[in-house]
């Protein structure tokens, strides 16, 4: 393929994970959110906008898009307006190598690195960059102090999430996702892997900064963060890197464990996001059912049980892999 | 001109561009932010030679770690919020003669070399031939380089633990 044809399906390929992440994942994961969190606290959630509510996320988009953008006085300007771009870019980059279905001609998926579920690792770890910048940027201490929690929390949530990865890779024998998957065909890595597959899911919801891992944006504490200073059409951007991330750790997730796109008489694609969409409602239940963590318990928690416990398991499977099975 | 040579030249002009304000950016945590580009741009080239495997680690170990940990100690030293600080030393002049010195002995090297560009194949490459490779041939740099960060582990934990 000629390089200006790489190029424009790059960019049509940014275009469509964007528009399909802002509103399949964002728009109606935050109406979810609202209804699931209403459902769990006997309320009755968003029900004005829309029949039953359902447009009321598309109406809180157009409010924000209309809002003043503000910039604090004394904020380094630069590292404010940048960090905006830098949290989203970082949750579309995930989606690069994610199976969604499969199809007779192929799997749908935009690029099969050989290194995939590295890349993954490689792309999600750059959110915190923007955090960071954000915090900084907005001169403000509750930002700032947001800011370095997060840097905290992802530092140490990244070497768990890297050996569950890691267990998987073995495993499957290769590290690109469309083979992790293929692997799965008759067996689920959930079965085989239940520990893996739980360190994923707390590093991922600890990644994603939800509840009970939200000390970057603890509203009890410190406002709202990172984020406190942003408004308009920023504050925005940091919701869709936020639940962009999420969608696309639970994409993962299902990729790893949950035998990505296989199940029975339902088309590849369906099972991928109804497998998706389980995941999620695990996360947001979890979000409203358990309290906060301190942030001692929370590094605590990744040091002295997450990784010790990883990384026995990758020596097990190791061994099984490579001894038992030859 | 082809796609490859227009690439590498943007990615070129990214890594230097933001190196440059690396170096000269006054503000000790705009210096750190810039460092993320430059990583990015060389990143860039190494897909560009087809070294997906090392690309990635760039961005995992170098954009994604090395860099927050550096922006976390400069917000969490005293001096390092400031945002003026001397970049520049009365060394300026000898620091200049070293670099001049450096990229003449690097740029004469580069064109007295007889670059072998004939046509061949790239060798097997990817995540297995570096594992392999590590633990066959090179294993003891491997050793080598583990010994030193188990050393380099343990004395950051005796530094932080100076107090008991």
């Amino acid at each position: 393929m000629p390089w200006y044809l790489e190029l424009l399906r790059a960019i049509i390929g940014t275009i469509l994970i964007f528009s399909a992440v802002a509103l399949i994942g964002v728009m109606f994961g935050v109406l979810l959110e609202r209804k699931i969190s209403g459902w769990i606290q006997s309320r009755l959630g968003p029900k004005h906008v829309g029949p039953q509510g359902l447009l009321q996320t598309l109406a809180d988009t157009l409010k924000l898009l209309q809002k003043e953008y503000i910039v604090p006085r004394n904020a380094d300007v630069v590292v404010f307006a940048t960090a905006v771009l830098v949290v989203p870019l970082a949750a579309l980059l995930d989606y690069v190598v994610i199976p969604f279905g499969n199809t007779r001609s192929g799997p749908i998926i935009f690029r099969d690195l050989n290194v995939g579920i590295v890349y993954f690792a490689a792309t999600s770890s750059l959110t915190v960059v923007g955090i960071l910048m954000a915090g900084w940027g907005s001169n403000n201490k509750y930002a700032l102090l947001g800011g370095l929690r997060s840097a905290a929390q992802m530092v140490s949530y990244e070497i768990p999430m890297g050996l569950a990865l890691v267990t998987i890779g073995l495993l499957a024998g290769s590290l690109s996702t469309v083979s992790i998957v293929n692997a799965q065909a008759r067996f689920w890595y959930i079965l085989s892997q239940p520990v893996s597959f739980l360190i994923f899911l707390t590093a991922a919801v600890a990644e994603v900064n939800r509840t009970p891992f939200d000390l970057v944006e603890a509203e009890s504490e410190l406002v709202a963060g990172y984020f406190s200073e942003y408004s308009g059409m920023r504050f925005a951007l940091f919701q869709l890197g936020e639940y962009g991330e999420m969608f696309a750790m639970a994409a993962m997730a299902v990729t790893l464990f949950l035998g990505g796109w296989h199940g029975p008489w339902l088309p590849p694609v369906v099972w991928f996001v109804v497998k998706v969409y389980a995941l999620i409602f695990a996360f947001m239940w979890v979000r409203w059912t358990y309290p906060r963590f301190r942030i001692d318990q929370l590094l605590n928690f990744s040091w002295k049980v997450l990784i010790p416990v990883g990384l026995l398991n990758l020596v097990v499977t190791a061994f099984v892999v490579m001894v038992l099975r030859q | 001109m082809t796609g490859e040579a227009i690439a590498f030249y943007v990615l070129g002009v990214i890594t230097i561009a933001s190196g440059l304000v690396v170096v000269t950016s006054p503000n000790i945590v705009h210096s750190a932010v810039a460092l993320i580009p430059a990583f990015l741009g060389v990143t860039g080239l190494y897909v560009l030679l087809n070294a997906e495997f090392v690309a990635v680690i760039q961005v995992l170990i170098y954009a994604g770690a090395i860099t927050v940990l550096m922006l976390f100690v400069i917000m969490l030293t005293e001096g390092g919020t400031g945002t003026r600080l001397r970049q520049r030393n009365e060394q300026g002049p000898l620091g200049a003669t070293v670099a001049g010195a450096m990229a003449a002995l690097l740029i004469t090297v580069a064109t007295h070399t007889a670059w072998a560009t004939g046509a061949g194949t790239l060798p097997r490459y990817g995540a297995t031939a570096i594992g392999l490779s590590f633990l066959g041939p090179n294993l003891l740099v491997f050793e080598g380089t583990s010994i030193v960060l188990l050393v380099s582990l343990v004395g950051a934990i005796i530094i932080a633990r100076k107090e008991e």
